[in-house]
């Protein structure tokens, strides 16, 4: 009898993600076998062109290049912010809870609007920005922050950072908050500096969660749409163009299915091998502890 | 004299982090307090008269009201959905020792790393083939994409920390099964519902890759792609976006505010145990 109702109520869980996810990156695949231009009504199969394509096409090695920098840049800095931010509110203090609020509040608003929020303080002559830098004399003229290439990615990086940095901080926050206090207790009566007990006790505690802040982290900045859509919409001359920016202009703008789901598939591809990778490193992780 | 001058360090690097994390919001909140004229030039920084011209044009000549119900109810759908679906099956893989559970959480933990762009073009045209553009459910269901994965992940974490000797000795009293889940296990569950809730409805409030392809005018348009879509005459329109922004932003403020241990709690779920 209970063995029928587990089967039943999962049923429906089952069924929806069959649906809305299975089905559709099935779907996606044989889509990219395909050529279609949905404005033209043309729709058959070509085998593998699609990807013939794709690895000759400068366009998307230039999105790959992007998406990677974006991601080992903005990744590598939210953890290191995040493990600093999260050193520095691990002791008790009475603003402590509205700290804690304030953390969150990058972390809650709609990225959307904190992509619009920095264009403001980014744009060229009435963002607060470079009334500010010119204000303490750091530079002399306007730069234009999302309209120059050499800075473009990188005001992408920062909003990125902001809007994210939270997240890190508070899950490495709860990482430390699990290791037993003896232990710092041990390490003062023998005599250990504050460096090396952060060496010898902290860090590699807070690896296993540090290793999954950057899992989580790596894969949601590999497929980083909303912001750069917003901030530059890939531009300008595709110098912050990432592959999700990219496969969304050939779907939805060329109306070019068979090629955008090729893209699209491309960025699957990576993030199943990042997962992959990370999984394997855990899996390695976990057994170290274990012996 | 050394204690004093670490405690004033201490609270002069609290104010840089909360600086860096509120600076953004503040200014954005300044900004949809001056009034044309003044926002198009630097000085001021601080308006000399506080207009609320902003606040009432979003609403008197945009459709925000409208807006800000199309994403309610599409947030709330996806919550109630997503809970409902998620907690039947968080009980069946906890409580009813599911047989394929490991299998099962394996694939909703790998759906949930999917990324959206690489299902956006099927969901479409599936869309489009049955006549759901524009509507709420078009995006209410792809939406269970992210939700669902995320609701499963931490009930059934949740769930399985509920002892499942009270659902026994429900049964034993003669309780049918879905007695025992209903009196016994749900009732417990609920803290981790009310958590998890809190999470679903602020990732599909926030939404924009589906919300921004599957919608095309006011009738389902969410906040995001309304914000993303500001249309000004001539210019951009910095004054009514920053007014939409805090607008948007107030209510997830009081629910980060109230909510912060629930959010944090739900965050770390999964992960810090692994």
């Amino acid at each position: 009898m209970e063995k029928r109702l587990g089967y039943w109520l999962i049923a429906p869980a089952a069924i929806t993600i069959l649906l809305v996810a299975i089905y559709p990156i099935i779907s996606v695949y044989i889509l990219s076998l395909t050529e279609r231009l949905l404005s033209l009504g043309i729709d058959r199969f070509i085998w593998l062109q699609n990807y013939q394509k794709l690895l000759t096409d400068p366009r998307f090695w230039n999105a790959f290049t992007n998406t990677c920098i974006f991601t080992g840049v903005s990744v590598s800095l939210e953890l290191l912010l995040g493990l600093a931010i999260a050193l520095f509110i691990n002791r008790p203090f009475s603003l402590r809870g509205i700290i804690r609020a304030a953390v969150l509040l990058p972390w809650a608003i709609p990225t959307v609007v904190s992509a619009k929020m920095w264009a403001w303080i980014f744009n060229t002559d009435l963002g607060i920005l470079n009334y500010a830098l010119q204000s303490f004399g750091i530079i002399s003229s306007n730069l234009n922050w999302l309209g120059e290439p050499t800075l473009a990615l990188g005001s992408a990086i920062i909003v990125d950072v902001w809007k994210t940095t939270p997240f890190a901080a508070l899950l490495l926050l709860a990482g430390l908050q699990i290791i037993p206090d003896d232990l710092y207790k041990a390490a003062s009566v023998d005599g250990a500096s504050n460096w090396q007990k952060f060496w010898h006790i902290t860090l590699p505690h807070l690896k296993p969660i540090m290793l999954i802040v950057l899992l989580f982290r790596t894969l949601d900045a590999f497929r980083i749409f909303d912001s750069i859509y917003i901030l530059t919409g890939g531009g300008p001359a595709n110098s912050t163009e990432t592959l999700s920016i990219y496969a969304y202009k050939i779907l939805f703008q060329t109306l070019d299915f068979g090629y955008g789901s090729t893209i699209a598939v491309s960025v699957f591809i990576f993030v199943v091998l990042i997962s992959l990778i990370y999984i394997f490193v855990l899996r390695k992780q976990g057994s170290l502890l274990n012996e | 004299m050394n204690r004093w001058v670490r405690r004033s360090g201490f609270y002069l690097g609290l104010s840089i982090l909360c600086f860096w994390l509120a600076g953004p919001v503040i200014w954005q909140f300044i900004t949809s307090l001056k009034s044309n004229a003044i926002l198009t030039s630097l000085p001021p920084v601080l308006p000399d008269k506080i207009v609320f011209s902003h606040y009432t044009n979003v609403f008197t000549e945009r459709p925000f009201a409208r807006i800000i119900l199309n994403s309610f109810i599409v947030a709330s759908c996806t919550t109630i959905y997503c809970l409902a679906i998620g907690l039947l099956a968080g009980t069946s893989l906890s409580i009813l020792k599911f047989k394929w559970r490991k299998t099962f959480l394996a694939i909703v933990l790998s759906v949930s790393m999917f990324p959206p762009i690489a299902t956006v073009s099927p969901l479409y045209l599936i869309i489009r083939a049955i006549g759901l553009r524009d509507t709420y459910l078009a995006l209410i269901f792809p939406y269970a994409t992210f939700a669902l994965p995320l609701s499963i992940w931490i009930l059934t974490n949740f769930i399985a920390e509920i002892p499942s000797e009270l659902y026994k000795a429900a049964r034993i009293d003669g309780c049918s099964p879905m007695q025992a889940l209903f009196k016994v296990i749900f009732p417990l569950a609920a803290p981790g519902v009310f958590t998890c809730a809190i999470l679903v409805f602020i990732f599909a409030w926030n939404e924009f890759l589906y919300a921004l392809t599957f919608t095309t005018t006011t009738n389902s348009r969410t906040i995001p792609v309304a914000i993303a879509l500001f249309p000004g005459l001539h210019e951009v329109p910095w004054g009514e976006i920053a007014a939409a922004s805090i607008i948007v932003t107030l209510p997830l403020v009081v629910l980060v505010f109230f909510a912060q241990k629930r959010i944090i709690s739900g965050l770390t779920a999964g992960s810090i145990k692994g």
